[in-house]
């Protein structure tokens, strides 16, 4: 018991040493910007202090809250599709040579569109609800995760590929016990992409057009001059690209457990 | 006696990527390993020592001529002999014991059954304990004994090692070497054994190759007429420093 209690409190000891000076840099920005604003007397709707965020954040919380659910939804839903996706084709492509060749330099092309513009064109065949935003969201982070398994299928160390023919390994068990996993981490740099960006994806697909959302509650809020509403959905946007950066990198070291091993 | 493994004017040459040379690496060998026999292969490195083991293993093929195995009688000698490279080659994601029943595992064979096999052997191997370790986790030694275990559990007629004593301490090493010979022995293996270590090569062998790095077609064959069972300090003795002597110019050369 008294041995959990020590092992928490050097865990946490660590966590602070390691976050203290990230915080409070943070923090003394924060308190500039909140003391120079005010000094300067910059109005409200050009501006918002620190503390108008956080008021805004507080008196309208479930309006806030609403939307960002709404958001993170889309996020999820269509990041699980790019990633079932991304690493199904990227494994189709490197175990077959035949759809290497049909596959790839398509989607490698089909990289010189931006996906943001096609939102637009999703708009007009899917109208406001959340399937466009979805279709972005999937199309944006599958690219990332796709060339990243196939780098990780085929960035295979050949000693270790030569040392499994000598056991009298066949084709299909190399693939699933050494070039599988040798792929993992490369998998994971691709969702750590593909998350930042089907954030960014969701938020513009909903400025395109739409009737619920942070991008929507942000294009909403700018005619009216509610700039601090814009400012605290910017906030919630970061907060919900840190918790699945956080989930991404914690199914990380549960998944590739083996690279974070101590010693 | 037949021979289990016959080489006849084997050559092989690789293209050096830099400088586009054809670099000939192994030049009319003729070798040879008699079923049951132990037989060390020493020489300098950069001789050609292991590109010989990976063509006997199946892993490369020879320029120019004959390789025959006896029971083998496809061209696939992949899988068919037991072959311990120079490096672990241990796969990071797997604990020691999976590791080390990787072999029985592409043979499809029971997992159970195998970490058995596995679980008897770790006590010897200087294991136990760590079964459950991973590769990052543990000594070079420790790793090194791993892909031996590894080697081992395959359980093949014949036995291809290149160097797997190098990262042991010296204790450990004459361990493993004891425990080597009593498995050759109980078992009836043909073994091949890649050393630099003159010592662990006469106090093993039968017979000796010595690989020359400026003449590539002399391989001189020393035989080992020492007697079985041999002791530690035999390396003392007037007929083991005599073959040492025989085999010390050739290297130096």
């Amino acid at each position: 018991m008294q041995n959990t209690i020590k092992k928490i409190n050097t865990k946490l000891k660590t966590v602070f040493v390691q976050w203290f000076p990230a915080v409070i840099l943070i923090f003394s920005l924060l308190v500039i910007w909140e003391i120079s604003c005010r000094l300067a007397d910059v109005p409200k709707w050009l501006l918002p202090v620190p503390t108008d965020i956080i008021v805004e954040l507080y008196e309208h919380w479930n309006l806030l809250l609403g939307h960002s659910f709404v958001t993170l939804y889309e996020i999820l839903i269509g990041f699980s599709f790019s990633i079932i996706s991304g690493i199904l084709i990227g494994g189709l492509i490197v175990y077959s040579k035949t759809l290497e060749k049909a596959i790839y330099p398509i989607i490698i092309s089909s990289q010189t569109i931006p996906i943001i513009a096609i939102a637009p064109i999703l708009l007009v065949w899917f109208g406001y609800g959340l399937l466009p935003k979805i279709l972005v969201v999937g199309l944006i982070a599958f690219f990332p995760i796709a060339v990243n398994t196939i780098d990780g299928l085929k960035s295979i160390d050949d000693d270790l590929v030569n040392m499994m023919k000598t056991l009298g390994a066949n084709k299909s068990q190399i693939f699933k016990k050494i070039q599988i996993p040798n792929s993992l981490p490369y998998i994971f740099t691709g969702l750590r992409i593909g998350m930042a960006a089907s954030v960014i994806g969701a938020v513009i697909s909903e400025w395109v057009g739409s009737s619920e959302g942070l991008g929507y509650l942000m294009i909403r809020s700018k005619p009216q001059f509610l700039t601090e509403r814009v400012f605290a959905a910017i906030f919630l946007l970061s907060i919900i690209g840190f918790l699945l950066f956080l989930l991404v990198n914690y199914c990380e070291k549960k998944i590739v457990y083996w690279r974070t091993l101590s010693e | 006696m037949n021979p289990i493994i016959n080489i006849k004017n084997l050559s092989k040459s690789f293209i050096d990527e830099s400088s586009n040379e054809n670099t000939m690496i192994l030049h009319h060998i003729d070798f040879h390993m008699n079923d049951g026999e132990f037989v060390s292969l020493i020489g300098p490195s950069g001789c050609g020592k292991s590109t010989l083991l990976n063509i006997i293993s199946g892993l490369d093929n020879p320029d120019n001529g004959e390789i025959n195995i006896s029971d083998i009688q496809s061209n696939n000698r992949l899988g068919k002999l037991s072959y311990m490279q120079q490096k672990d080659l241990l796969l990071p994601w797997k604990t020691v014991l999976d590791n080390s029943i990787l072999g029985l595992e592409v043979q499809n064979e029971n997992k159970r059954v195998s970490e058995q096999k596995a679980v008897e052997l770790l006590e010897t191997f200087g294991l136990s304990g760590y079964e459950n370790y991973y590769p990052n986790q543990i000594s070079g030694g420790m790793r090194q004994r791993a892909s031996f275990l590894r080697t081992i559990l395959t359980n093949k007629k014949i036995l291809l090692l290149d160097e797997p004593f190098s990262a042991l301490d010296s204790i450990t090493r004459s361990q493993m070497q004891k425990w080597l010979l009593k498995l050759w022995k109980q078992f009836n293996k043909t073994i091949l054994l890649v050393t630099h270590d003159i010592d662990e090569a006469i106090f093993l062998s039968d017979r000796i190759y010595v690989m020359q790095n400026n003449n590539f077609n002399s391989m001189q064959i020393i035989h080992v007429e020492l007697p079985r069972p041999r002791t530690r300090e035999i390396v003392l003795d007037d007929s083991f420093i005599k073959i040492k002597k025989e085999i010390l110019p050739l290297i130096e050369n």
